[in-house]
């Protein structure tokens, strides 16, 4: 039996309202009604699971307690003598990261005549951005523009996003989809070439455009066959664990590990592109992830500790829908994308309590009163969960959509023996993405000279709260823009001799606030290894 | 007590949880992974899989992160495997048989077997979108591949040593550059932005009190 009794019973409630539930358009919240449900249930509102930083740039702000035990930890270098003179790569552009911001970087680096090559810990294309699955935002279509998007992302990120960098989201909207188009990537069209666009949570015009439920996948295929075209050196299972700096404190390369046999090398670059991807796999609040396995902010720690700022690290993103049930998937994302085909939420009463598209904080807090107060959740045995509808899909579209729109989400229920078409799925939130980041200005460089950042290490972007859609065309927009930039830098920046005497520093800054820590950072990956007496 | 059972990793027995997945089996059993481990999820084919049950003829294949464990599994991980990935030019190729040709001919030594289809971590009709590319049929071989999630176990299993994912991942870039229908909506819009024509709304509501801004969220008419 794949379904225990209380799951069964509940269903039978879900499935009794499900006509009903169809025809209701639940009442969209207000601006109030948002404000108290975010600050009684959205977990960035916790105020026990977040700490004080006490030193380095951000020194007095506020961020999660895992965070800071990173920014707070020593160094992977730390005591290690490592000869700066012995370089083993060199490059005009450095770029750490080999997901979708990183690649694009490097693509448009290479494009501008720059000698640039990626360093990442596992294989290129090993990031979010494959597991990326609803799609990506840009306002092409009549009716819809690059102003009314920007109102949506500043909407939806409570007004806290940095306007220029928004501004540069929104208006290379549509020419970063131009770009992957003639790139060759497949996103779905009518006939007549049409996009075929939907609603993502908090948009106001259906701009979300896909390649299926594999947008991201689709996306990241298609930069790394491009990357590897270009004979852009790709150094794979190998971090960079520190930036390296000149005497002048320009970022002028990073001191590289080799992920399996722990040998230190070199590289030397005119700048540095840190695009290392988010955090999920820190399990802030001790929260699933739908997070790739890297997905463990070292490029905070590196650059924090190469003196650039951090903005908004103490908010995150927690998809409302991750999977709740079975076990082995716990966490996985079910895209929003399964309720911008008009899925409902539904909790264990057969109730469509929420617009199931409100903005992603909302709803994620949303699931978590239904699950607590409230008292209508249903038992996982790993905790409460509530229903996303999904036969409502096909019920609405008709038999056939929900293979065709969402083949993935489907696979991966069927290979538990659950059948998404036929039975609604159980869904809590998850932690899903690091809205806050390494600060930077419209040309993606950080206070840091020659150090430029793209992708989910940035912050700004989407404020407090980031919409569907925006992630996939931040990456495009702001990795073209900080391959760009980086590659012109070098061309006109010199560097002079190099030194990891920031590092020491840092570490002398930590002693002297009285930092006691046996923890050594960036994390690299996350220790799933069940805890038994090993030597 | 839990359910437990017996798995062969490399041919080692471990007795592990019987709900886990592969992957969760090699970390309760002691392994710290780094090679074999991707997404966790279904979609970067980095945790290419091949098992047998004891017993069992046929050997199967899978992506670890989501397949659960059996008893008298036995497993060996494909971590990596020599994929040819031929260069090219996106802007220069054309989508026509000839590129195929060029780049892979050894798709034309298919000698029909199957054991790519058969050995699809996500199920797919490999051999037959390998026909579709061998005549130039490039919508068809997208279509059928799209899914694709590269794990390069098909074309571990190939005869012929056709680099299956390789070929795919050129047809569908060839799809979609040259063979979907343009979005003229997207040219024209791209071509005012160029042209400076949404600049002036972008002005004006970039100049916006966070007060005004709210006020016109709040209002903001929503498409159906």
């Amino acid at each position: 039996m794949i379904f225990t009794q209380e799951m069964l019973e509940s269903m039978k409630k879900v499935e009794a309202a499900r006509e009903a539930n169809i025809a209701l358009e639940p009442r969209r919240l207000t601006a109030e009604e948002k404000e108290k449900l975010l600050a009684e249930y959205h977990p960035d509102y916790r105020e026990d699971a977040f700490g004080k930083i006490t030193v380095g740039p951000n020194k007095g702000e506020k961020a999660p307690k895992e965070l800071i035990e990173m920014l707070q930890a020593h160094s992977r270098i730390s005591g290690k003598n490592i000869d700066l003179n012995k370089v083993d790569y060199e490059a005009d552009v450095l770029v750490i990261g080999g997901g979708g911001a990183g690649s694009s970087a490097a693509i448009e680096a290479h494009a501008a005549g720059a000698k640039v090559m990626i360093v990442t810990k596992l294989r290129i294309g090993d990031a979010n951005t494959m597991m990326a699955e609803g799609g990506i935002q840009a306002a092409d279509k009549p009716g819809d523009s690059p102003a009314q998007h920007y109102l949506d992302v500043m909407g939806g990120g409570h007004y806290c996003n940095r306007p220029e960098l928004v501004e540069k989201l929104v208006m290379d909207g549509p020419i970063a989809i131009k770009w992957l188009n003639e790139l060759g990537v497949e996103f779905d069209k009518a006939e007549d070439g049409t996009m075929i666009t939907t609603h993502g949570g908090g948009t106001s015009r259906k701009r979300m455009h896909a390649a299926a439920d594999y947008s991201g996948a689709e996306i990241m295929r298609t930069l790394r066959d491009e990357v590897l075209n270009r004979q852009i050196p790709v150094i794979d299972f190998t971090a960079a664990i520190e930036i390296i700096k000149d005497e002048d404190g320009k970022a002028a390369g990073a001191v590289l590990m080799n992920m399996e046999t722990g040998e230190l090398k070199v590289a030397r670059a005119k700048t540095v592109v840190i695009a290392t991807g988010g955090a999920g796999r820190m399990h802030y609040q001790g929260f699933p992830t739908s997070n790739h396995y890297g997905a463990t902010a070292d490029g905070l720690v590196l650059g924090y500790r190469a003196g650039a700022k951090l903005l908004y690290q103490d908010t995150l993103q927690y998809h409302p829908t991750g999977v709740a049930y079975p076990a082995q998937i716990f966490g996985a994302l079910v895209t929003e994308k399964v309720r911008s085909m008009g899925a409902k939420l539904i909790n264990s009463e057969g109730e469509a309590y929420i617009h199931p598209l409100e903005t992603r904080d909302v709803n994620a807090a949303g699931v978590i009163r239904e699950c607590t107060t409230n008292g209508k959740g249903v038992n996982t045995g790993m905790g409460k969960a509530v229903w996303l509808d999904t036969p409502m899909i096909d019920m609405i579209h008709g038999k056939g959509t929900l293979e065709k729109r969402l083949p993935a989400m489907l696979r991966m229920y069927l290979k538990f023996g659950i059948d998404m078409r036929e039975t609604p799925i159980l869904i809590y939130p998850t932690l899903h993405y690091q809205n806050g980041g390494l600060e930077i200005n419209k040309f993606g460089e950080t206070c840091v000279e020659n150090l430029f950042v793209a992708g989910e290490a940035v912050g700004g972007i989407h404020g407090r709260n980031r919409l569907m859609g925006n992630s996939l065309l931040d990456i495009i927009v702001f990795g073209r823009n900080a391959g760009q930039q980086a590659a012109a830098r070098a061309k006109t920046t010199t560097t002079g001799a190099l030194t990891l005497k920031h590092v020491c520093e840092y570490e002398q800054e930590m002693k002297e606030a009285g930092i006691e820590t046996e923890a050594v950072s960036p994390k690299l990956l996350p220790d799933y290894t069940r805890k038994v007496e090993r030597i | 007590m839990e359910n437990m059972v017996n798995v062969y990793l490399y041919g080692k027995k471990y007795e592990v949880p019987a709900d886990l997945t592969i992957m969760e089996a090699f970390e309760y059993a002691g392994y710290k992974l780094v090679r074999g481990v991707g997404c966790r999820n279904g979609f970067c084919g980095a945790c290419a899989t091949v098992y047998r049950i004891k017993g069992d003829r046929e050997l199967k294949a899978c992506l670890s992160c989501s397949t659960k464990v059996e008893d008298n599994m036995y497993v060996a991980t494909l971590p990596f495997f020599p994929l040819i990935k031929e260069g090219y030019d996106i802007e220069k190729v054309k989508p026509d048989e000839q590129i195929m040709m060029q780049l892979y001919p050894e798709i034309y030594s298919c000698v029909g077997c199957n054991a790519c289809t058969k050995a699809c971590s996500q199920g797919l009709n490999v051999m037959q979108y390998i026909a579709h590319a061998q005549r130039g049929e490039y919508l068809k071989c997208a279509e059928l591949s799209f899914d694709c999630v590269m794990c390069g176990i098909c074309s571990s299993r190939c005869p012929a040593g056709i680099s299956h994912p390789q070929v795919a991942m050129l047809a569908r870039r060839l799809n979609g550059k040259y063979l979907a229908p343009e979005s003229v909506h997207l040219t024209e819009r791209v071509k005012e932005i160029e042209d400076g024509l949404c600049a002036q709304a972008m002005e004006t509501i970039m100049g916006k009190s966070i007060e005004e801004l709210k006020e016109l969220y709040n209002n903001r008419d929503i498409e159906k």
